[in-house]
């Protein structure tokens, strides 16, 4: 193990291997060892460092010089210049969206994108090469494991979490600590850890980025699990869809099983804990806890009743405990630095950090994680820099298939998990989808009951049927066919739905149709009484015009595919709205700006 | 298996060897080697690696070793700066790899800088 005098961090999370870190590396390798820098400069392949907007990410060290928006052909220059002589590539330094300050000399932390950010969960992701586990146990990694494993009695791990006020990652938000004792509690002669990541919301990526980034803080984690409650062994249950993820926990488990940190008499305390990963074929039911333990079983992945709770007959009919990826990347530093160190973040209810994922129309996509409390305005316009183009703000979606979405006066909440039920959403898994002006909120319903209709596993009736009634009507609305009455019949079947499903999935299916009509009920009754889109983006009920500022070039009716614009060259042209298909071509084709849609 | 004693010793040489990476204000010493053309020409490279190798052998942590341009006084290259945290900029003149041991002991290590082979002295012969 040599040290060298710079090291070349590239992002090897998903956001920046689709964007092609893995070239960038290969090319590095090569540059470097053509200038014989190969013995001085080390390059890294990290976790996701959270601005997968600005991706492929490249940080050199020790000067900390961030580099986004990397080329292939970008990387010649970084070693010749950067690299041999020590001068920065200032072109392709990292500029801030918002305050168009280039992040010269200033440390990552000074970036407005990290600044308000309070990293736990994600600590390793970007610093560390997740596939080196001596780099993990540099960081303090399975100190925590050690810790437990040589000094602290099973009932004083649970209790350190339970007074941590560390609840549940995954959605729910229910008390792991808590979690940890009635399974603690439960008498057998095996039980189980299990690890929940099948991470299945649009938009959410946060599980993913830390199997790929940290893959060893998910293990130590559980193996602390697996000693306080008496388990030997665990199971993770991760999506093939995500097989960078899937290869990085695959060696980082044969690596602590080399090191004796899984296995027999671990640290020779005569703890045994085996690891086991299972894929799921990507349904996403089998997020919920009993359908994820029928699917590891072998069995098919659908939901059971509770009770019996998991704690008491889970998999295999013994008791199990299972968590969510986030939520174990929490426990080693809990152990670490105490529960009170823990418990100092956060509100009242929420102790700790949540990780969120940014999507949609905003400046910052990517990953940020930042204490219980912080409001939405801050996440979305300190953290992810606000809307792109200078639209307006105007809703942010949480908590996926089963949240909803909250509008511009709510943006000053507090973020935690009641404040976000209390405002007609929940937490969820921490996806963020923000939407503007562009958005219709009719159609965002629309979306996301087509993904639960699609996703239903059709046990239960409410679930199956009553979701692709509610879908029907939703399909009507924004075809322009919406009649008087349609929004009763969605807030009838939201409400029988939610009180008759059999499981989490279909409880909360009509969520995204209760937190829209809540708050935009207005952008509804225009569908249906008007038969008007506000947001202009229905296709069924829009209507282009050519206006006086039409100089007659000709080129829209030489686009139009339906044949549907006529008029005489230099003159003002028409478009025929029977025979207009709204395809919008003749819209891009115009140079003056002759052409509106309303 | 390893036992918790190699377990820490895998982490005491994996963090002098990751310390690079970790950006700790006002910590950390900083051993700048001037390495333009004209630092080059002058052998800086062997130097800086020496600087490098020195680290290592001590699994120094919070040392950084990075590079410069020109600043203009070519003929006294190959040219080394030593931030000490809290102490004045320390430079070195005419380096050459078998002064660096003498520099990180007594200098890095122990914050008394090597008189005779600064800037000062070589001006004043």
């Amino acid at each position: 193990m040599d040290i060298y005098r710079a090291h070349v961090l590239v992002c090897g999370g998903t956001g920046c291997s689709s964007s092609g870190s893995a070239t960038l590396i290969e090319r590095f390798n090569e540059k470097l060892a053509e200038n014989g820098l190969d013995k001085e400069v080390k390059v890294i392949r990290t976790g996701c460092f959270g601005l997968c907007e600005a991706g492929p990410v490249v940080i050199v060290y020790p000067d900390g010089t961030f580099y986004s928006r990397v080329k292939p052909e970008n990387v010649d220059e970084i070693v010749t210049e950067h690299l041999l002589k020590g001068r920065k590539v200032e072109h392709l330094v990292y500029t801030d969206h918002a305050t168009h300050e280039q992040n010269a000399s200033k440390a990552l932390e000074d970036i407005n994108f990290y600044k308000h950010q309070h990293r736990i969960a994600l600590r390793n992701c970007g610093v560390i090469d997740p596939e080196n586990i001596d780099e993990y146990l540099a960081m303090d990694g399975y100190r925590a494991l050690e810790k437990a494993l040589t000094s602290m009695t099973r009932e004083q791990v649970i209790d350190e979490i339970l007074k941590s006020g560390l609840r549940g990652r995954g959605g729910g938000g229910f008390p792991t600590g808590l979690k940890w004792k009635f399974t603690y509690n439960s008498q057998a002669d095996q039980k189980y850890v299990a690890c929940n990541a099948d991470e299945g919301d649009p938009g959410a990526f946060m599980d993913r980025s830390i199997l790929e980034g940290d893959p060893h803080s998910v293990i130590e984690a559980m193996a602390i699990a697996g000693y306080a409650i008496g388990a030997s062994e665990g199971y993770i249950y991760v999506r093939a869809e995500y097989p960078i993820a899937v290869k990085r926990l695959t060696v980082a488990i044969d690596q602590a099983r080399e090191y004796g940190l899984l296995g027999e008499n671990i640290f020779g305390t005569g703890f045994n804990f085996n690891l086991f990963i299972r894929l799921g074929a990507g349904a996403f039911v089998c997020g919920e806890e009993t359908a994820l333990m029928h699917s590891i079983e072998g069995k098919r992945g659908e939901p059971t009743t509770r009770p019996p709770f998991p704690a008491v007959k889970g998999l295999f009919g013994k008791p199990t405990m299972l968590n969510n990826v986030e939520t174990y990347a929490n426990v080693a530093q809990i152990i670490l630095h105490g529960a009170e160190w823990y418990a100092s973040m956060g509100t009242e209810k929420s102790k700790g950090t949540k990780v969120f994922a940014l999507g949609g129309k905003i400046n910052n996509t990517g990953l940020v994680e930042v204490p219980m409390g912080t409001t939405l305005r801050t996440i979305i316009y300190d953290v992810g820099g606000g809307c792109p183009n200078g639209k307006k703000f105007k809703a942010v979606q949480t908590g996926g298939p089963s949240g909803g979405c909250l509008p511009e006066s709510l943006l000053d909440t507090p973020v935690d998990y009641d404040n976000l039920i209390q405002a007609g959403s929940m937490m969820g898994s921490g996806g963020m989808i923000v939407m503007d002006e562009d958005n219709c909120m009719v159609d965002i319903a629309r979306f996301y009951l087509d993904f639960i209709v699609d996703e239903s596993c059709g046990k239960c009736t409410p679930c199956r049927v009553g979701t692709k009634r509610m879908l029907e009507i939703l399909n009507r609305i924004v075809e322009g066919k919406g009649e008087e009455g349609d929004i009763e019949k969605l807030e009838e079947l939201a409400k029988t739905i939610k009180a008759t499903a059999l499981c989490g999935l279909g409880q909360t299916a009509p969520n995204p149709v209760l937190s829209t009509l809540r708050f935009f009920r207005d952008e509804y009754e225009a569908h249906i009484r008007e038969k008007r889109c506000p947001a202009h983006h229905c296709q069924a009920l829009l209507n282009y015009s050519i206006t006086d500022k039409c100089r007659g070039c000709t080129a829209c009716a030489r686009v139009c595919p339906a044949g549907a614009i006529t008029g005489e060259v230099r003159q003002q042209h028409h478009i025929d709205t029977t025979k207009c298909l709204k395809c919008g071509a003749c819209m891009e084709k115009c140079r003056f700006g002759a052409i509106i849609k309303a | 298996m390893k036992s918790l004693a190699e377990l820490e010793a895998i982490r005491k040489a994996t963090l002098s060897r990751i310390n690079v990476r970790k950006e700790e204000k006002g910590e950390t010493t900083r051993v700048v080697v001037g390495m333009a053309t004209c630092g080059i020409a002058a052998g800086a490279r062997p130097v800086m690696l020496a600087f490098v190798d020195e680290i290592q052998k001590r699994q120094l942590q919070h040392v950084t070793v990075s590079q410069t341009g020109c600043v203009g006084m070519c003929r006294l290259e190959p040219m080394v700066d030593v931030y000490v945290p809290g102490q004045e900029k320390v430079t070195y003149v005419h380096v050459k790899p078998e002064m660096v041991p003498r520099i990180v002991a007594e200098h890095v290590v122990n914050g008394r800088p090597v008189e005779e082979y600064t800037i000062g002295a070589a001006d004043n012969n």
